[in-house]
C-alpha cells in the first residue's frame, strides 16, 4: 500500500493544473439545461478540452484521449474541479456511452462515433425509461422493425436527459415484436433530428429543461447504429448503468469542492449557527473524504485487474444521499435567504446551493432509484433471495 | 499511488482467519463464558505461536518492524469473531508502547518475555477509565500523574469492573502509589503517547469495522433460513433494503479504515483526523449494523440464544473506547477548520516543520 503519488504522478497534477488556470472560463457558463446558448457554451468548452487532449485522458489516443490509467484520472478529475471547470454537458456520451462503446462497439462504429465523441462535435442523450418503463425498465415497449439495411423506430421515451439541445441520443428499442422483458430488446443509435423524432421539452422541479419526451414515428436508421447483436440489448444496457453508477460519472473531487464551499459558508456565518450545524459540516467533509478514498481503492484494485460489481450500487446510494446532506446543511446555514433566486435584488452567491439542493434531489431517483440499488446490493452482494 | 494491501498482508490476514473460524466461533465463546476465565489458553497459545505479539516493535527491539497496515487486517478479524483474548490491545497497542520507552534492565526483560509471548501487557491511560485485561497481563504500562509507571500485575492491586461484554475484564487500580519508580515523564514521551491513543483507536476502528460484516452476516443467514408468510423474510424488500443500508456504511467505512491505516506513520494532524474519521466511521457502522442485525433475528434477536448480543456489545464497548465519539469528531474539526480543503488534498500531508 503506497498512499503517496509518485513524482511522475505529481508531473501530470501540475500539467492539468497549469492547463485548466489558463483555459478555464472565468465566469460560470449559463446552464446547458435552460438554453441554447447555454448548450452551446458548453460545447465550446468541450471543443476547448478537447483541443488540449482532455476530454477523456482514460481512452486511447486513437479517440482523442491520452490512455492514462484511473490515478491519473481522478487526479485530473480533483484538478478539474479544484479550478471550477464547467459540468460536462456530454456526460451521456463521454461516461455512459463511449466506455461501453470501447466494448460492444465495433471497429467502424468506435472510429464513426468515439472521436466525435470527444470533440464535442456529438452531444448525447440518452433515451432509456418509457412512460410504463422505469424502474421496470425491461417493459420498453419502443419498438425497432428491421426494413433491409435500416431500422424504423417507433415509440415513446421519456426523461431523456440532454434531449432538448443534444445531437444524437442512444435507446433500448424491442427488435423482436414477440418478445418479453428483457429478450428481444436491442441498443440503437438515432439523431435527434431524424425525420420523425419529435421532441417535448419537460420542464424541471426547478423549471429547467434538463429533460425532454421524445416521440419516435417511424424514425429511419441505418442497421449500422445498432451497438451489439440483435437481442443483446439488455446486457449491454446493464454494462452501461455499471458505467453510469459507477466510477466515472461522479467522481469524489465534485463533492470534496462542495464540502470545501460548506466550510467556507459555515466560517461566513458562524456566529449564527449552533453545534448541530458544526457537526453537520464536518460529517460532510468525512463523506466526501470516505467517497473519494472508495473510489482510490476500487480504482487501484481495477488497475490491477479487478472488475467493478456491486459496489456501483453501493456507491450510487452513498454519493446521492451524501449531496442532499451537504445541500441541505448549506440552506439551513443561509436560513431565510435560502429561498432567493437569481432575480431577486438581495440576492448574493445562494442560490448556487438552492439550484444545487434541487439538483440532488434528483440524484436518488435516475441511474436506477436507490430503492433499486438496494435490491442489488441485497441480491447480489449479500445473496439474499428474489422477491 | 496504490491503494491495495500487499500479497503478505493478505496472507497473514488469511492465517488469523482461518485460526478464528476453527477456534472463536459463538459456541466456542459460549463454552468460555460458562468457564469465567479470561482466557482460552489453547487458542491463546495457538494465537502466540503465530508469533504476532511483536508485529508493531522494530526489529532492533526483537520485533518484526511491520507498520500498522499490515497489522489492520488482523484487528478487522479479531472484531469479526468478537476473540476475547487480547491480541489487539497486547501486539497493536502496549507493545510498541513498550518498545518506546523501555529504556533499563528490567523494562527490557519484561519486553523480551511479552515478546516470547510469556507475558501480555496491559494498559492503563487517561484515554480509557478502565484496564482491559489486567488481571490477565503480566504488567501493565500506566500514565498516572503526569508519569509513565511500567508495573508487574502483582505489584498492583486491581478491582474488576464488570462489563456487559462478558470477553472484556475491565480493572481499576486502587488508589495509593506504585510500588516502582516511573519509568518516564509523559511529556518525554508524548509522541509515544499520541501514537498508542491513535493506535488504540485505529485497531478499535477495525475491530469494529468486523464486528459490523460479522453482524450483517449473521443478520443475511437468518433472514436467508426463516420462513414467514410461506417465503424467506430476505426476500422482502422491507427486510433487504435494511440489511443493504447496513452494507452501504461498511462499505464507505472499510477504505476509512485501511486509509488511515496506511498513512499512520505520519502522525501529522491529517493522519490522525483520518483515524478519528476511521473510529467514527466504524463505531457507527457497527452499531447499526448491529442494531439491524437484531432487529432481522426479530424476538430471537432479543434472545440470549442468538449469537447477535456479543457483538452488540462489544460494539457498544469499542465505541468509546481509545476515545468517545466527541474526542474524534472534535479531532477531525480540528482538521476541517485549521487546514487547508479540496478535492487534491485527499492524501494531504502536513507541511514539514509545520
Amino acid at each position: 500500500m503506497d498512499l503517496t503519488y509518485s513524482p511522475e504522478e505529481e508531473a501530470f497534477r501540475a500539467e492539468v493544473r497549469d492547463w485548466m488556470e489558463a483555459n478555464v472560463p472565468a465566469s460560470p457558463l449559463p446552464s446547458f439545461d435552460a438554453s441554447r446558448e447555454g448548450f452551446e457554451a458548453h460545447r465550446d468548452w468541450e471543443r476547448r478540452l478537447a483541443e488540449g487532449r482532455w476530454g477523456m485522458v482514460t481512452w486511447p489516443e486513437e479517440y482523442g484521449g491520452r490512455g492514462l490509467d484511473l490515478i491519473r484520472w481522478l487526479i485530473f478529475e480533483e484538478e478539474y474541479w479544484r479550478a471550477g471547470a464547467p459540468l460536462r454537458v456530454n456526460q451521456n456520451g463521454i461516461f455512459l456511452l463511449g466506455p461501453t462503446l470501447m466494448e460492444f462497439g465495433t471497429p467502424e462504429q468506435k472510429a464513426r462515433f468515439l472521436p466525435k465523441m470527444a470533440a464535442g462535435d456529438e452531444i448525447w442523450a440518452q433515451a432509456w425509461s418509457e412512460p410504463q418503463a422505469g424502474s421496470d425498465l425491461a417493459a420498453v415497449r419502443a419498438s425497432a422493425h428491421r426494413d433491409g439495411g435500416d431500422y424504423v423506430l417507433s415509440g415513446h421515451k421519456i426523461w431523456s436527459s440532454r434531449a432538448v439541445f443534444a445531437d444524437w441520443a442512444f435507446g433500448l428499442f424491442r427488435t423482436d415484436p414477440e418478445s418479453e422483458r428483457h429478450r428481444g430488446l436491442s441498443l440503437i443509435f438515432f439523431p435527434l433530428d431524424a425525420p420523425g423524432v419529435r421532441l417535448q421539452p419537460i420542464a424541471q422541479i426547478d423549471g429547467e429543461t434538463g429533460f425532454a419526451e421524445i416521440f419516435l414515428e417511424e424514425a429511419r436508421v441505418p442497421a449500422f447504429n445498432r451497438l451489439g447483436k440483435e437481442g443483446e440489448g439488455w446486457k449491454i444496457c446493464m454494462a452501461t448503468a455499471g458505467f453510469e453508477r459507477g466510477l466515472m460519472l461522479r467522481s469524489p473531487a465534485r463533492f470534496q469542492m462542495a464540502a470545501k464551499r460548506l466550510v467556507e459558508l459555515y466560517r461566513a456565518h458562524e456566529k449564527q449557527c449552533g453545534p448541530e450545524t458544526r457537526a453537520a459540516v464536518v460529517r460532510s467533509f468525512m463523506e466526501t473524504e470516505a467517497y473519494a478514498l472508495s473510489i482510490y481503492q476500487t480504482a487501484s484494485r481495477l488497475m490491477a485487474g479487478g472488475t467493478i460489481g456491486a459496489e456501483a450500487s453501493t456507491n450510487k446510494i452513498f454519493w446521492s444521499e451524501m449531496d442532499i446532506a451537504i445541500h441541505r446543511t448549506a440552506l439551513s446555514i443561509l436560513g431565510a435567504r435560502a429561498e432567493l433566486v437569481r432575480t431577486a435584488p438581495a440576492v448574493d452567491d445562494e442560490t448556487r446551493w438552492l439550484d444545487g439542493y434541487f439538483f440532488s434531489l434528483a440524484g436518488p431517483i435516475y441511474a436506477g432509484s436507490n430503492e433499486i440499488q438496494k435490491n442489488i446490493i441485497a441480491e447480489r452482494m449479500l445473496g439474499l433471495p428474489r422477491g | 499511488m496504490d491503494f491495495r494491501f500487499t500479497e503478505e498482508q493478505q496472507m497473514m490476514a488469511d492465517a488469523v482467519r482461518s485460526l478464528l473460524a476453527d477456534h472463536c466461533q459463538p459456541a466456542d465463546l459460549r463454552r468460555m463464558m460458562a468457564s469465567d476465565k479470561p482466557r482460552d489458553e489453547a487458542r491463546w497459545r495457538q494465537i502466540v505461536e503465530m508469533g504476532l505479539q511483536g508485529v508493531l516493535v522494530p526489529e532492533e527491539r526483537g520485533g518484526l518492524g511491520l507498520s500498522e497496515a499490515d497489522f489492520v487486517l488482523v484487528a478487522e478479524a479479531c472484531g469479526y469473531a468478537c476473540l476475547p483474548e487480547p491480541l489487539v490491545e497486547n501486539a497493536g497497542v502496549a507493545l510498541p508502547l513498550l518498545a518506546a520507552v523501555a529504556r533499563d534492565p528490567r523494562a527490557e526483560k519484561l519486553l523480551e518475555r511479552a515478546l516470547a509471548g510469556d507475558i501480555t501487557v496491559a494498559v492503563k491511560h487517561p484515554q480509557n477509565p478502565f484496564i482491559a485485561d489486567a488481571d490477565a497481563a503480566g504488567a501493565i504500562l500506566a500514565v498516572s500523574g503526569g508519569e509513565l509507571y511500567l508495573c508487574e500485575r502483582s505489584d498492583l492491586e486491581l478491582e474488576r469492573q464488570e462489563s456487559i461484554d462478558p470477553f472484556r475484564r475491565l480493572h481499576s487500580l486502587a488508589d495509593r502509589p506504585c510500588p516502582v519508580a516511573a519509568i518516564a515523564n509523559v511529556d518525554d514521551i508524548a509522541t509515544d503517547l499520541d501514537k498508542a491513543v491513535d493506535r488504540g483507536a485505529l485497531f478499535a476502528a477495525a475491530q469494529l469495522l468486523g464486528i459490523a460484516q460479522r453482524a450483517v452476516d449473521l443478520a443475511v443467514a437468518y433472514a436467508i433460513e426463516r420462513n414467514q408468510f410461506g417465503k424467506p423474510i430476505g426476500s422482502y424488500q422491507a427486510v433487504k433494503h435494511l440489511l443493504a443500508e447496513a452494507q452501504v456504511n461498511i462499505e464507505f467505512t472499510r477504505p476509512v479504515v485501511h486509509a488511515a491505516a496506511g498513512g499512520f506513520d505520519s502522525g501529522d494532524i491529517h493522519s490522525r483526523a483520518r483515524v478519528s474519521h476511521a473510529k467514527l466511521a466504524a463505531a457507527e457502522a457497527a452499531d447499526i449494523a448491529c442494531r439491524t442485525a437484531v432487529q432481522i433475528h426479530g424476538a430471537m434477536g432479543y434472545s440470549w440464544e442468538v449469537d447477535v448480543h456479543f457483538f452488540l456489545k462489544r460494539a457498544l464497548a469499542l465505541a468509546s473506547w481509545w476515545g468517545d465519539p466527541r474526542f474524534h469528531q472534535e479531532r477531525v474539526a480540528q482538521r476541517v477548520f485549521s487546514q487547508p480543503l479540496g478535492a487534491e488534498r485527499t492524501f494531504a500531508r502536513e507541511a514539514a516543520g509545520g
